[in-house]
């Protein structure tokens, strides 16, 4: 340890700060901008951080547990219950074929004992959890086929620790006898036989769901009720690790355990709250954690036998990749997607640090060849993100240029398009279908492949791939277009977007989808005119639906319906304006709460106004040209 | 012969608010052989379907066009209606033969009483003068133009008197309604109103 707490974080933190913005404007992913920080600061670079790397990547470890608590938000226990095909199927098919396979190898070619293969080869077949999913999010790709099946084969990997946390020491027996089993965490599992371990477990999973309903939620309300923001973080932090050490006690993996309470919670009305205290914390834990694995590469048996690791490496990846592709296959993703699927669990993940420290413990392995290992599951790691690169910049593609060659047959308008949607999803694509059916063809941007190749079937022009990439923005012909319509469905990305699209299409007109008026405001705030709150409309109209069901008159209702459209854009537009004389520090939920209030007391003015005198004179005796 | 099938068009921008039309609607919407059609709730949006207009228009004989008469005229949509339904080559025009024969008129429902709609009143011009361009329109549709059917002074009618307008104008429908019914005799009438029931 060669500095204190205070130096090794300026130094972790300035690897990231410089190493992360560099990677992303090189399109690489933040990931590998981390392990690149992380290899630049360890020992055989320029040697700032020495051994305390280790400790610090177990100590960040805890962001993958983070990560999972935030999934398990996302994914309320119906939904969960829904991918259980999935997860069973997919998952279980990965965990058995990848280690059937990777067994052999190891026991043949590389002559590692029996059991050590045995622990080996359940070790490899788990993936990054960390890496794919963050990859995932930051190029949009969780809703696409690929996406939603390596999380399902991701969570079954987390939920296959515990059985394999437990079998180790099994392999253990046959090797050495001197294993007293030196457990960092003793924990009272292992002393129980296999039918009291799974009541345990059992009920522990109780316990959460339980907890999670009568008692988590009655206290986040008591704490909301106290109005001080830093009890939520704090609270958010507790329920995390609190059930992380309450897992760790039993002995269950606690990612496993924040997953579980995340999903509990899922239907909590804090879980926003919760997700945005979270979430930073989770950010910051999980850069430290790929910096960490980028310092504590051992470079020295690299050097020593680099022939040795890269082919061992490249064979375990590609018996993975092999795997995956047939379960790919099996399952009916369509190629591209598959390719994808195959390349982003291809990696060793953080599963293979904890397991064979695990089995070096229970000497089921000896330190030369843990080393070995060790460092092979980084060099994956680094791997992971440059093939998904590569994947990204020369297979995805190829599988586009196949398809639009063959379409050049069909009448497919081959002249530049002077309308461009990002974004092809449920709004998107309504917006374009009533282009289309009024001769008005659009390019499309669109980031879900099976998608981008049933569009091109139908005669779009579409562009594979996030529409907030310059180089993508360029092809689509962003600098002779007209209009972008911009309906991606997530607001940070739309913001992106705009951002890009104004500093270097400044002559493009854009139209916005938004969310929500939080977002309109945004988007006016940033000079955009033609703002489109997927919410209004629709509302309205049902409104008007609702009130021809009173018995009111269509006609009227139209009328109204409009009249009150156009005043709420109006004064979204001024309370716009007015928006930022405003503390930052008050509660969100206050905050949307005056909102709320400046809104009403608009439409009340509105009202004022507004007494209906088409057709009706307020006085009939007049001499008017009008009656009933 | 059988019954001839009546087809009341209403339009009503503000029918909620009108007492008069509503107790006209309300009084013949009980005549068999009557159908009734509200435009404004059924085309709110002015985007009328023509060919579902054209097809009512076939399965009647007698079509009434039921209106206040705003600014001595009748309300958007029915001027809409009229330029979307009475197409060229189906109303009018070469082969535009399919109203032929048919008989068509107006119910108004007015602000201003009979004797502001004279030479000398107030409004210069009488009902039937302003009208002339309806007459017309049925005429080049090759259809009968009859005498309209007057609600004046609408808005200031008693009860009672609303009771009578709302009488006669079921009577009207129904005796026309009859296949006997001798349509020569409405040639000598310049109003609804003056014919002996």
């Amino acid at each position: 340890m060669n500095g204190s707490i205070l130096q090794n974080s300026v130094i972790f933190l300035g690897a990231a700060l410089i190493c992360v913005p560099i990677a992303k404007r090189l399109g690489i992913g933040s990931v590998i901008g981390y392990l690149f920080g992380g290899i630049l600061i360890g020992p055989f670079v320029l040697g700032w951080v020495g051994s305390e790397g280790e400790d610090i990547m177990h100590a960040a470890e805890f962001g993958v547990v983070m990560m999972l608590f935030l999934i398990g938000l996302e994914l309320n226990p119906q939904s969960f219950w829904n991918m259980r095909k999935s997860i069973l199927g997919m998952g279980g098919a990965q965990m058995v074929f990848t280690s059937l396979l990777i067994f052999p190898f190891l026991r043949y070619f590389w002559d590692f004992s029996f059991n050590a293969s045995v622990a080996i080869a359940l070790s490899f077949a788990m993936s990054s959890t960390a890496i794919v999913l963050q990859t995932l999010k930051e190029k949009g790709l969780s809703q696409t086929q690929a996406g939603r099946a390596s999380f399902a084969v991701l969570l079954l990997q987390d939920i296959a620790v515990i059985p394999i946390l437990a079998l180790l020491p099994l392999l253990a027996i046959g090797t050495v006898n001197n294993t007293k089993s030196e457990h960092d965490h003793p924990n009272f599992i292992s002393d129980l036989d296999a039918g009291y371990a799974t009541l345990v477990i059992v009920g522990v999973v109780l316990f959460i769901y339980l907890a999670g309903r009568f008692l988590i939620n009655p206290f986040l309300h008591f704490i909301a009720k106290v109005r001080m923001r830093e009890l939520f973080t704090i609270s958010a932090l507790f329920i995390v690790i609190g059930v992380s050490w309450l897992m760790e006690q039993v002995g269950i993996s606690p990612a496993l355990g924040a997953f579980m309470a995340g999903v509990v919670l899922a239907n909590s009305e804090f879980r926003h709250e919760l997700e945005s205290n979270v979430e930073p914390f989770k950010g910051v834990l999980l850069g430290l954690f790929f910096t960490a694995v980028g310092s504590t590469i051992n470079f020295d048996i690299i050097f020593a036998q680099p022939l040795n690791i890269i082919s061992f490496v490249l064979s375990i990846m590609f018996i993975k990749a092999l795997v995956l592709l047939v379960i790919g296959q099996f399952f009916r993703l369509t190629p591209d997607q598959d390719i994808l699927f195959a390349l982003l669990l291809a990696q060793l993940g953080e599963f293979a640090f904890v397991l064979l420290a695990t089995a070096r413990q229970l000497n089921i392995t000896d330190a030369v060849s843990s080393d070995f290992l060790m460092a092979s599951v980084t060099v994956s790691m680094i791997l992971s993100p440059i093939l998904l690169y590569l994947n990204e910049k020369f297979i995805a593609p190829r599988f586009g240029v196949k398809e639009s060659l063959s379409l050049a047959a069909m009448d497919h308008i081959e002249e530049e398009n002077e309308v461009i949607i990002a974004g092809f999803g449920h709004f998107g694509s309504t917006v374009g279908r009533f282009l289309r059916a009024n001769g008005v063809y659009a390019t499309v941007l669109d980031s879900d492949s099976d998608r981008v190749m049933l569009l091109r079937k139908m005669g779009f022009k579409v562009f594979y791939g996030d529409a907030t990439r310059l180089d993508l923005l360029v092809a689509a012909g962003a600098e002779k277009a007209k209009v972008l319509i911009c309906a991606i469905d997530d607001p940070e990305k739309s913001m992106e977007l705009v951002d890009i699209v104004q500093k270097h299409f400044p002559h493009l007109k854009i139209f916005m989808r938004t969310k929500n008026r939080y977002y309109a405001y945004e988007m006016l705030d940033r000079g955009i005119e033609n703002v489109y709150r997927e919410t209004l409309e629709t509302s309205v109209n049902l409104g008007v639906d609702v009130l021809h069901e009173m018995g009111l008159r269509k006609y009227t209702l139209t009328r109204k319906a409009s009249e009150f459209i156009k005043h709420d854009k109006e004064s979204t537009k001024k309370l716009a304006k007015s928006r930022h004389d405003h503390d930052d520090y008050i509660l969100r939920v206050k905050e949307e709460i005056e909102w709320q209030e400046k809104l009403l007391s608009e439409d009340i003015t509105f009202f004022d106004f507004k007494h209906d005198t088409a057709w009706e004179a307020p006085s009939r005796q007049q001499p008017s040209a009008k009656a009933s | 012969m059988p019954v001839r099938k009546i087809l009341v068009l209403f339009f009503h921008p503000r029918f909620e608010d009108s007492r008069a039309n509503k107790a006209l609607i309300k009084a013949i919407s009980t005549i068999e052989n009557v159908t009734i059609r509200d435009m404004y709730e059924q085309y709110p949006d002015f985007n009328i379907d023509v060919k579902q207009e054209q097809k009512l228009l076939l399965k009647h004989d007698i079509i009434v066009w039921q209106h206040p008469f705003f600014w001595y005229n009748c309300p958007p949509l029915m001027k809409q209606w009229i330029d979307l339904v009475l197409e060229l080559g189906w109303a009018y025009g070469r082969n535009g033969q399919n109203l032929e024969g048919k008989h068509i008129f107006n119910v108004i429902t007015s602000g201003g009483s009979l004797e502001v709609y004279q030479k000398t009143g107030r409004n210069r011009f009488t009902y039937r003068e302003f009208l002339n361009s309806f007459d017309q329109t049925a005429y080049l549709c090759h259809m009968h133009y009859l005498p309209p059917f007057l609600v004046p002074a609408a808005g200031r009618l008693t009860e009672e008197e609303l009771n009578i307008y709302s009488e006669n104008y079921c009577k009207i429908l129904k005796v026309i309604q009859q296949p006997d019914f001798d349509f020569t005799q409405l040639q000598e009438i310049v109003y609804f109103n003056d014919f002996k029931l």
